[in-house]
């Protein structure tokens, strides 16, 4: 390893400019007024150029050496067992942090104008800069508990922010719902990790991952698929999907921030960082590539019929993560974490759209009720535009480029019948996205006509420009599939294999195969796909067709999928169910017979026996003092007995 | 040179009139009397111990006990005296109040 760089020297301040931001906005709390959205956009500012610094200084170290560590304190020290709070400073983390810092400052500065009526602005801020710190601490950390801590803080961030307007109903319960079902999937993580203790006796990254191969099977196996289960719930993967649509009842910005840019790629990074563990069971890698598939599906089949424009995105969110595990799934890491980011800047781009266009109708997120919007908000229905060209794969945009490595990934490392399975969810997102456009920016207006839609104010119309330029440009990172800038960047290259792999190199190479299609084929393939998508949106939703009319009767596959296929009320009726079921029992023969019976009984006897007792306090001072002198002659005696 | 058997006998004698004068007298000055009549035994029994072992311990624990017993003494009268303010009697008999 050659000189460390400055700026990894100072990494620290990566994650402690929100820390303070969060700290200091929590403390100070209203009296901050007007200052706390700047500071927290400041703060945030001053953690990407922090970053931005750190991955250039990075980035000019040779191929071989760009993984640092910078160590901050022993956290545990027990015998042989060492946890310390390191930060580990490579390709994949610093990719991380860039997309968590700059994507996560334009979301500050566009909350800046969105949140300012709000009556808890100052707290508002305070999250969201608490949260821009769990998501920099789990990125950066260096070992799976540290790891674990920020995947956990997260999850509280997002209990606090999806809960922010906790005087609705429907927000404190998706707030419950979406911290209860990340603690089910956290659970699995939990005991991944102690079982990585347990078989490895470490949980720093380059010791496990060195050995991990050397374990058995079985027990890589294990741990992979438990730490997926973590990946589940963080990342909205069948079966814990069912918190994220709701996760929408939450400030709009709040649902591009983690519910589509940052908190649920946690899921796919964390894989990733763990390639090591799920490379070396294929069984997990399949599970992993087949849960992603069907999350892709279901989540595009459900997108179709919502007609709430924030959970059309919402389940457009899953879909892509469906993608993204896909990817990873099976091998193809950079095109996964390609997809990663190229989604984290269309998918924010498209919710601060969406929180545009309810700024611009008041609040109303119902697309029935929108439609020819373009004329009115150009700019809006501009950089949506973007966003939605690069979702569904429109040649050139960033989306193009990642969803084709994620097919080509999928095609070339044998799993064919996924990568069919992907042409049918690309299609889907073509005909979803172009749906939600459609009935928001063109064609009739289907407005209320005492409403008079304006265009946002500059402070949210700014970022929304940044992230269309990146939505669109953003591809380019990772022109060509096998010597892009992001793959050479992240993969491991023959140069850099040589130096310890798994400190070096983060990324094994993505899959290739030399027979069958070539890539501009499938290329091309994946792009019809997309495209066909739209044209069949274009046909139900632009042209003649009556879709209005149509939904009065509806078929079964409509109404199921309107239902979201009936998961959550399987869920309701599993799990709600059955625990009020058991609360009842528990609260009529547990409780009232055993707890409160064994206290009353209790408290009984100590009535009847103090009944008698209390007798002996006569009242009379000299009664005491004999009962003193006697006590005193018996312990003198007993003294006296025992020396004798 | 005093025997300290014959010491030890009295302190115990005196530490026996004492504890038996706050058993059975009933007036609270007579009582407060007794106790001191309990401590000044023990201080004795002290200072005897401490001259057969030939060190200075006994001595001074009997030095902390005088002035344990002068603190006693403030708070003691000061106990009595309201006592009698409110009962116009010195008797601990009639303090019964304070019991089941």
């Amino acid at each position: 390893m050659g000189v460390v760089p400055s700026a990894v020297n100072v990494s620290w301040l990566i994650p402690l400019f929100p820390l303070a931001g969060a700290a200091f906005l929590l403390l100070v709390g209203k009296r901050a007024g007007r200052a706390a959205g700047p500071l927290a956009t400041l703060m945030m500012t001053a953690a990407f150029v922090t970053g931005l610094v750190t991955f250039v200084q990075v980035s000019h170290q040779p191929a071989g050496s760009r993984a640092f560590i910078k160590p901050i304190y022993d956290w545990i020290a027990s015998g042989n067992f060492r946890v310390a709070v390191d930060l580990r400073i490579d390709q994949l983390s610093l990719v991380m942090v860039l997309v968590v810092t700059g994507v996560g400052t334009l979301i500050h500065l566009y909350s800046v104008g969105y949140m300012r009526d709000d009556p808890r602005y100052a707290r508002y801020f305070a999250y969201l800069n608490l949260f821009a710190f769990s998501m920099l601490v789990l990125v950066l950390a260096n070992n799976f508990l540290l790891l674990y801590a920020g995947w956990e803080l997260v999850g509280l961030c997002s209990y606090l922010l999806i809960g922010f307007w906790f005087e609705r109903r429907a927000a404190a319960s998706a707030a419950k719902k979406a911290f209860i079902t990340n603690r089910v999937g956290d659970l699995g993580f939990a005991i991944g990790i102690v079982l990585i203790f347990v078989s490895v006796g470490s949980l720093d990254y380059d010791r496990v991952f060195s050995v991990v191969g050397g374990l058995g099977h079985g027990t890589t196996t294990a741990i992979a698929l438990l730490l997926f289960a973590g990946a589940c719930g963080k990342s909205a993967q069948i079966p814990l999907h069912v918190w994220l649509p709701d996760a929408m009842e939450g400030p709009t910005p709040v649902s591009a921030l983690i519910h589509a840019a940052t908190m649920v790629t946690a899921g796919v990074y964390m894989v990733s960082r763990s390639h090591a563990i799920f490379d070396a069971s294929h069984t997990a890698g399949n599970v992993v590539a087949w849960i992603g598939i069907a999350t892709a599906l279901m989540a595009a089949v459900i997108a179709f019929v919502q007609d709430d424009i924030k959970r059309v995105l919402a389940y457009s969110t899953i879909s892509q993560l469906g993608f993204m595990f896909v990817g990873v799934g099976v091998g193809a890491y950079t095109a996964g974490i390609f997809h990663l980011v190229t989604h984290a800047f269309s998918k924010a781009l498209l919710f601060l759209g969406a929180g545009s266009v309810m700024h611009a109708l008041g609040g109303e997120t119902d697309l029935t009720k929108m439609g020819g919007l373009a004329r009115k908000i150009p700019w809006t229905a501009a950089v949506m535009i973007a966003g939605w060209l690069a979702i569904i794969g429109f040649p050139g945009t960033s989306g193009f480029f990642s969803k084709d490595q994620i097919l080509e990934g999928a095609y070339a490392s044998g799993h064919t019948a996924i990568w069919v399975l992907l042409l049918v969810a690309t299609v889907g997102t073509g005909f979803y996205m172009s749906r939600l456009m459609f009935l928001t920016f063109f064609g009739k207006s289907r407005l209320d006509p005492e409403q008079h839609p304006h265009e946002s104010p500059p402070v949210m119309g700014f970022p929304l420009g940044v992230l269309a330029a990146l939505a669109l440009v953003g591809g380019l990172l990772g022109l060509g599939a096998h010597d892009g800038m992001i793959q050479r960047w992240l993969g491991r290259t023959p140069a850099n294999e040589v130096v310890a792999p798994t400190l070096a190199a983060p990324l094994p190479p993505a899959p290739e195969r030399k027979t069958g299609l070539s890539a501009p084929a499938l290329s091309t393939l994946a792009t019809a796909a997309g495209l066909a998508g739209v044209a069949g949106a274009a046909y139900m939703y632009l042209g003649a067709f009556d879709w209005q009319r149509r939904r009065q009767k509806a078929g079964f596959l409509w109404r199921a999928a309107r239902n979201r296929l009936y998961v959550d009320s399987l869920y309701e009726f599993l799990f709600t169910g059955a625990g009020k079921l058991g609360a009842t029992a528990l609260a009529f023969v547990v409780d009232t017979l055993w707890i409160d019976g064994v206290v009353n009984n209790v408290g009984r006897g100590m009535t009847l026996l103090s009944a008698t007792t209390r007798r002996v306090q006569t009242g009379y001072v000299r009664t005491y003092a004999l009962g003193v002198l006697a006590g005193g002659v018996v312990l003198l005696g007993l003294l006296v007995g025992r020396t004798h | 040179m005093i025997d300290p058997f014959a010491v030890l006998t009295l302190a115990a004698t005196l530490f026996a009139i004492g504890a038996v004068g706050v058993l059975v007298r009933r007036n609270s000055i007579i009582i407060f009397m007794s106790v001191e009549l309990m401590l000044n035994a023990v201080n004795l029994t002290l200072v005897t111990f401490a001259r057969m072992k030939g060190t200075l311990d006994g001595q001074v624990l009997a030095f902390f006990v005088i002035i344990v017993a002068a603190a006693e003494v403030v708070v003691g009268l000061a106990i009595i005296m309201s006592l009698y303010r409110r009962k116009a009697s010195a008797s601990v008999d009639d303090a019964k109040t304070m019991k089941w």
